[in-house]
């Protein structure tokens, strides 16, 4: 699996621009999915046919990451640029973007007179080797995400878009295992989830599910100094009960607690004080559907060296398909 | 249900105003002493005749009143301002109820709603002065037709029982006054015992040092209910007492050193009756032992207390196991108490 | 109809958002015998349609009333070990008011329900620069009262607290207590639809309890997009006049229903509510917002081509605490003003609406 989880999450596909992203994900499902469509916004949709008892399930995984666009190209030739999602800048000096064609640039920033404090983002340029204006090979418009190379340490994997490439990787595994499910089930490959989970809310709209489950990272709170939470790596999937965007459905999380009760899954129970998912946008689409989320927990979201751990990817496509293959009470 | 904390926690006695504790604690002991009168701050006082073993005066003081709040003025649409009386966090206040006066009026103390509040607001702490007592008068007239200007208020606050837990309002003082009100149910003790229900501790321990020189006592126990702070804290620091672990001993507080020959006494007694115990982080608080302690000659005093979670607050925590051990270690501390032990050479 | 019994009834039963069970379960019964079928949808709004009495357009119009049933509540977010003691660390559902949770009483719900108070270690013992604050979430917590086993036994993270205070009666028939906010509405609702029954009504109504209003006014979204009503009003508490709030533009309370007017509202439909209250002689005040209502009716407003839609709203004192007050009467008039409102609409309403607009574009 850690060969497909490089591919993806090494892949370039800041929101608004995940081209990339579909071509390398669509050979992955073709096999398992009954159809396949893209919607006009871009997100990938992959139906897998129930037998007609059960109801109609989107899952969603967001294909895009976090990224910056640049705005503006100095006379010598350096790149300025604005966020892509939530980017912030004590995450950026000395590290690298890349860009739609392969381009890599590094990012720095203007004279720093007092190293306590952390300057916004206006402050930082991204030096592509250009000589000058003219002769730079990046156009102010073009958007870039980060560069950084997939990490195996042991079970731990780190990489710069686990958010929510990982996401992608269950969803994709999942499908695989999925034999026979009950429910109509969509798999929604999502776009532009860092800049508003906009992606899911026009697959929602138009898919019109009963239930949906977004797959997504979440933060841990077994660092020192993090904010408290009692989610930490390793110790289970995670269910989602409430994040800052939304509560889950109650009846949801406590069919998903059953599901991995039954099979054995660790699972963790999230309350995530900051932060939302494609879910929140699925909950409130069209009359409103039963949403909840399958989390991996993942240390330093929004970092470049976002990190999760091997045992709660296994655990996060195991209660998935476990959910999927059962029929849902709720 | 320990019915005797529930009737002494609900029933109301701010500081200055005791009247109601004081008649229902009247009512509980009068078949159980021997006389009993009111002194003029307003404590009450029972003597409970000894065996004649023993030539000792013995006191034993609980302090009966509670922090609260007074009403101090009217605003044209029907609100009542209000200080406090005993100390608080102003943190406590917002948003609770309480019961004004000698009718009980019900009020609610209310204040900027949050949605109104600038980020600013939200992030400081709201004081008194910004805070009112609403009754749902439509103006100062109505309110000045319920509630007199002076009047107290208290806490309103049901007790319950959580396992080995209680919840209520007034466990401070209540719980001494309760663990009082069984030591005076029990078979006499050697010595002449004189139980002081006392008035206006939580303003400066006033009522006993006016008891202590009116009844003028060999020696004294103080029954108190002492604060707990056995929560998560990721200090490394003393919890002053934790619930559970048993009655609290009192050695030294910011206002005085407890007799140690007493408080001897009281740890031996502990031991040999195999009773869990537990010595009050020495330092700060206080109670009517300092007022005790230097009435006349002076008179020796200890403390003895049950750990309370919450104080001053609508919703204090005991335990009851920790009750009953305070009850039964201040009753052996009595029988065990003689002449030797408080006499100085 | 008695208000305080069936307020007493709404508010002390819990309904934090998101687990809203209980209080559809007391408001289906309510409800049931003045109408004509009630269903809960997907994210758990309970939906009571009253069919048409009157003869008139069939299909029937339909109007939509929304007052959300769900109250602001906290969460487990962790249990603490200490001392052989379990305490539990909490979040916050909604606009809680962090500075006057201390020293309350609260429900868990757990396995079974579990009371718990809300603590604090004093503020002396906290981070220096935190003692001139109001306590946080960081450092709150609820106490069971109980030891670690237990409590990992009964309750687990995720699970729901509600605040626990009953109705108390204040002076001059008003109320105090908890989720006033908004059971004054799902009340008001209560006695239109009872005074309903005894009228003839040419449109059907559809009472809505909405769920998840406090957190993101899911179900007013939700059921305005499925139900495609042709008229709807939020009906929803506003700032009373009171401590603190007097420089604000605030309602006293027992001076009757405020009617709402701003970009949420059309016009057509506060002039018309207005109209009715003028008629029945009824005191009503005039409210107004800027941008957000803050109610339902910013989603009902905007479902699917868009609905014409009206805020009434209850003066409340001390809004997101545990003494929200109100004045019965006040609601009492919400509720005859709303079934009014309802028996006086006929089929040239929706025309005269669109009318009246057409003559606002044609003016300018």
């Amino acid at each position: 699996m850690n060969d497909l989880i490089k591919k993806l999450v090494e892949a370039y596909g800041p929101s608004g621009f995940e081209d990339q992203m579909r071509a390398l994900i669509r050979p992955e499902i073709e096999k398992y999915a009954d159809e396949i469509s893209v919607d006009a916004l871009g997100n990938l949709i992959a139906h897998k046919k129930g037998d007609g008892s059960g109801l109609k399930v989107m899952v969603a995984a967001h294909m895009d990451e976090i990224g910056v666009m640049i705005t503006h190209i100095t006379e010598e030739g350096f790149c300025r640029f604005t966020n892509i999602g939530g980017v912030y800048s004590h995450t950026l000096l000395g590290g690298r973007v890349q860009f739609a064609d392969g381009r890599i640039g590094v990012i720095h920033s203007d004279r720093i007179t007092d190293r306590s404090k952390i300057y916004g983002l206006d402050k930082h340029f991204i030096d592509v080797g250009a000589n000058g204006r003219d002769d730079c090979p990046v156009q102010v418009g073009d958007a870039a995400g980060f560069h950084r190379e997939f990490v195996v340490n042991g079970k731990m994997l780190s990489a710069k878009s686990m958010d929510d490439r990982i996401g992608c990787v269950v969803a994709i595994e999942a499908m695989k295992r999925l034999k026979q499910t009950p429910h109509d089930v969509y798999f929604v490959f999502s776009v532009q989830e860092e800049i508003g989970t906009r992606g899911a809310e026009a697959a929602a709209n138009h898919l019109d599910p009963d239930v949906g489950i977004a797959l997504d990272v979440t933060t841990t709170g077994d660092v020192p100094e993090a904010i408290p939470m009692a989610v930490s790596l390793g110790k289970g999937t995670a269910i989602k009960v409430k994040d800052a965007g939304m509560i889950a459905h109650h009846g949801l999380v406590q069919l998903m607690k059953k599901r991995a009760s039954e099979a054995s899954i660790p699972y963790q129970l999230e309350v995530l004080t900051g932060g939302s998912t494609d879910a929140r946008s699925i909950q409130i689409a069209n009359g409103g559907a039963a949403a909840g989320c399958i989390s991996i927990p993942c240390r330093y979201v929004h970092s470049q060296s976002e990190t999760v751990h091997a045992d709660d990817v296994e655990n996060s496509i195991k209660l998935l398909v476990e959910l999927l293959a059962k029929p849902m009470e709720l | 249900m320990n019915e005797l904390l529930k009737n002494l926690t609900e029933a109301v006695g701010v500081s200055g105003e005791e009247k109601e504790i004081r008649r229902i604690i009247r009512d509980l002991i009068a078949d159980h002493v021997d006389e009993w009168h009111v002194d003029t701050m307003g404590s009450l006082i029972a003597l409970k005749k000894g065996t004649g073993a023993s030539p000792l005066r013995v006191m034993v003081d609980a302090h009966m009143d509670e922090v609260g709040l007074m009403v101090t003025g009217f605003d044209s649409n029907g609100t009542l301002k209000f200080d406090t009386v005993g100390g608080f966090d102003d943190r406590t206040l917002l948003g609770k109820v309480v019961q004004v006066g000698s009718e009980k009026v019900t009020g609610v103390i209310g204040g900027r709603p949050v949605h109104l509040s600038t980020p600013a607001q939200r992030n400081s702490v709201v004081k008194v002065d910004a805070m009112r007592i609403d009754i749902g008068a439509k103006n100062e007239d109505a309110a000045k037709g319920k509630v007199k200007l002076g009047d107290r208020a208290a806490f309103v606050t049901a007790y319950e029982e959580l396992g080995a837990t209680a919840v209520a309002k007034a466990f401070d003082n209540r719980a001494g006054c309760a663990a009082l009100v069984e030591l005076l149910r029990a078979r006499p003790y050697p010595f002449d015992l004189y139980a002081a229900f006392t008035v206006q501790e939580e303003v400066g321990l006033r009522g006993a040092q006016a008891a202590a020189y009116g009844i003028d006592p060999d020696a004294a126990l103080v029954l108190e209910c002492t604060p707990a702070y056995d929560l998560p804290n990721k200090n490394d620091v003393s919890p002053n007492v934790a619930l559970g672990k048993g009655p609290s001993i009192y050695v030294m507080d910011s206002i005085t050193v407890q007799d140690p020959r007493l408080v001897r006494h009281i740890l031996q007694t502990a031991v040999t009756h195999n009773i869990p115990y537990q010595i009050r982080q020495p330092g700060g608080g206080g109670t009517n032992t300092g007022a005790i302690q230097r009435t006349r000659r002076p008179i020796p005093a200890a403390t003895i207390a049950v750990p309370g979670r919450y104080a001053h607050t609508p919703t204090m925590m005991i335990n009851l196991d920790d009750y009953a051990h305070v009850v039964k270690l201040a009753q052996l501390t009595l029988q065990g108490l003689t002449t030797e032990i408080v006499k100085r050479n | 109809m008695d208000i305080h019994k069936l307020l007493k009834t709404l508010t002390e039963t819990p309904g934090p958002s998101g687990y809203e069970d209980q209080i559809a379960a007391v408001i289906e019964e309510l409800w049931q015998p003045c109408v004509d079928t009630i269903t809960r949808d997907r994210v758990g709004s309970l939906i009571a349609t009253k069919r048409a009495t009157k003869n008139g357009r069939t299909p029937p119009r339909r109007i939509l009333l929304a007052a959300h049933m769900d109250e602001i509540a906290l969460m487990v977010r962790d249990v603490e070990e200490h001392n052989g003691n379990g305490f539990l660390r909490v979040t916050s559902i909604g606009g809680v008011d962090t500075r006057q949770v201390f020293g309350q009483l609260v429900v868990v719900h757990g396995r079974k329900n579990l009371t718990g108070v809300v603590g604090c270690l004093p503020a002396r013992l906290l981070p220096e620069e935190k003692q001139d604050k109001p306590f946080d979430f960081e450092d709150l917590l609820v106490d069971v009262g109980l030891p670690i086993e237990t409590v990992n036994n009964q309750i687990s993270i995720g699970d729901f607290i509600s605040f626990r205070q009953p109705l108390l009666k204040l002076m001059n028939k008003r109320v105090a207590g908890k989720s006033l906010d908004n059971r004054a509405s799902v009340a008001a609702v209560t006695v239109c639809l009872e005074q309903l029954r005894q009228r003839q009504h040419a449109w059907e109504v559809i009472a809505v309890a909405t769920a998840q209003e406090e957190t993101r006014l899911l179900g007013a979204y939700t059921t305005a997009f499925a139900l495609q009503p042709d008229a709807a009003i939020a009906i929803d508490v506003t700032f009373g006049k009171g401590p603190g709030a007097n420089e604000h533009v605030t309602h006293e309370l027992g001076g009757g229903p405020a009617l709402d007017l701003g970009p949420n509202v059309h016009t057509g439909m506060f002039n018309a509510l207005k109209a009715t209250a003028e008629e029945l002689e009824l005191n009503i005040n005039i409210e107004t917002h800027q941008r957000a209502s803050g109610t339902d009716a910013h989603g009902l407003q905007i479902a699917r081509a868009g609905i014409p839609t009206a805020i009434v709203a209850i003066p409340l004192r001390y809004m997101h605490t545990m003494v929200e007050s109100v004045a019965l009467k006040d609601i009492e008039r919400a509720g005859r003003l709303l079934a009014e409102f309802i028996v006086g609409l006929d089929e040239e309403f929706l025309g005269k609406l669109a009318k009246g607009m057409m003559e606002e574009e044609s003016k300018q």
